[in-house]
């Protein structure tokens, strides 16, 4: 099944102008996830579309929001000589308070890479002596494969496993968002591979409470477009509605296997995201039943869940879409990829280095 | 992060780590996945994998209305 289609030139250019043939005035909207801002700025979408229609980039960087006190103990955990510190590729470059998970590695840490977490458990298995941690961060889309390897390690009765939980979950963070009185978001588009795991029921409360429509969107060039002109529809017509325009993958319910998964093992928590502060039940604790795999509580007795450090340079400002990140005064100047000041520039999927890699400064 | 590719299953067996294990072909490029959240998915089936887990079977038949959709959008570009 080829991508091709989703990526055909000319029914991009057939979109963009339905778009702008449909536009009877200008409307905001904001693409959540941060997957979908890089494909925007590789395709150069932004650039195709009618300059009245403003796309805001959301917070949904997962390793931008993840809490400095997380990597910090993340980094402290790493530095033991009985521990084996997982993690995704994503997070070895991204600074708690002072040092990353990298630092860490050179300093003679064991820092691995996973690509999928149950390479975690089989570590565990392989080297019992050894305490493994996996750092398990990430939206919906990644928190059931992260619950699967700490329900995988309880099964196989893997006593030397445990995973530092900090992760997010994407409706509270919107609810959030939205009532920021100084946001200027006419629309959502909503994350396609988290809604294949939650489905979007919970979008119908937030689309009326704040009524905003919201419509849940592939990554693919003609997908993202698909959702926009929906999204501008919906607007037109004053329609504070839920859509789905990934029907491919995405159904009202989500994956009901990962959502019990992620019942089972985690509880709703209280989370602070890094630029944003803390917001209720934006996040996940392991339940009781799975305490003794909660690195929190197995390494720091009476421990809690991470607080949200205060926010250095403008990452606040740019994960709530206030700020695009060529306004920020230190963009590409005092702050690159390679000297960054703050993590949306650090990460992959962060909106400064989607702007510093597409629309460098020079050409701005 | 939420990054996450189409691929095709090859073939499928249980496993205990990883509840099933498939191996699936992304053009050409074949990894081991864990199906334990579609266990319902076949030999043969598309689906979207993140970080080593199949996350959703690709519904044939919505694929198929949302490609006629671009025909139809094509024809009346022309």
């Amino acid at each position: 099944m080829s991508n091709a289609p989703y990526r055909d030139p000319g029914i991009v250019r057939a979109l963009a102008q339905a778009i702008a043939a449909r536009m009877t005035r200008p409307w905001s909207v904001m693409e959540i996830c941060g997957g979908q801002t890089h494909a925007i700025l590789k395709y150069g979408l932004d650039q195709l579309l009618p300059k009245e229609l403003t796309l805001i980039h959301g917070p949904g960087c997962p390793v931008c929001v993840t809490p400095a006190e997380a990597i910090d103990f993340a980094v402290a955990l790493a530095a033991r000589p009985d521990v084996v510190l997982c993690t995704y590729a994503d997070m070895l470059r991204v600074p708690g308070t002072s040092q990353a998970l990298l630092d860490a590695r050179a300093a003679g840490g064991d820092v691995r890479m996973v690509y999928s977490p149950l390479e975690a458990v089989t570590i565990a298995r392989e080297h019992p002596a050894r305490e493994i941690v996996l750092f398990a961060i990430g939206f919906e889309t990644t928190a059931p494969g992260n619950a699967q390897a700490i329900l995988s390690a309880a099964s196989a009765g893997l006593a030397n496993f445990a995973a530092i939980v900090a992760q997010v979950t994407v409706p509270a963070a919107l609810d959030a968002l939205l009532d920021d009185p100084r946001q200027r978001i006419d629309g959502l588009l909503a994350a396609g591979h988290v809604c294949t795991v939650t489905g979007y029921d919970e979008y119908h409360a937030l689309a009326a409470r704040h009524a905003t429509p919201i419509v849940v969107t592939g990554f693919e060039p003609v997908d993202l477009l698909r959702g926009l002109q929906r999204c501008v529809e919906l607007l037109e017509a004053g329609r504070a509605e839920v859509a789905n325009c990934y029907e491919r993958y995405v159904s009202e319910h989500g994956n009901a296997a990962a959502r019990a998964l992620l019942s089972r093992v985690f509880a709703p928590a209280d989370m602070g995201w890094r630029g944003l502060g803390t917001i209720p039940a934006s996040g996940y604790r392991i339940r009781e039943e799975f305490a003794a795999f909660d690195a929190w509580r197995k390494f720091v007795p009476g421990s809690s869940l991470p607080r949200s450090d205060a926010g250095e340079c403008l990452a606040g400002e740019v994960l709530r879409g206030l700020k695009k990140p060529n306004e920020c005064p230190a963009f590409g100047t005092r702050c690159t990829p390679a000297q960054p000041l703050g993590a949306p520039m650090v990460s992959g999927e962060g909106a400064c280095a989607a702007y510093f890699r597409y629309r460098p400064p020079a050409a701005a | 992060m939420c990054l996450a590719v189409p691929g095709r299953i090859l073939d499928k067996r249980a496993d205990a780590i990883a509840t099933w294990l498939a191996r699936v072909d992304f053009d050409g490029v074949i990894k081991e996945v864990s199906l334990a959240f579609v266990p319902e998915a076949e030999v043969g089936d598309h689906v979207l994998i993140h970080a080593g887990f199949a996350i959703a079977v690709l519904s044939a038949e919505e694929a198929a209305a949302t490609l006629a959709e671009f025909a139809a959008l094509a024809a009346g570009a022309r």
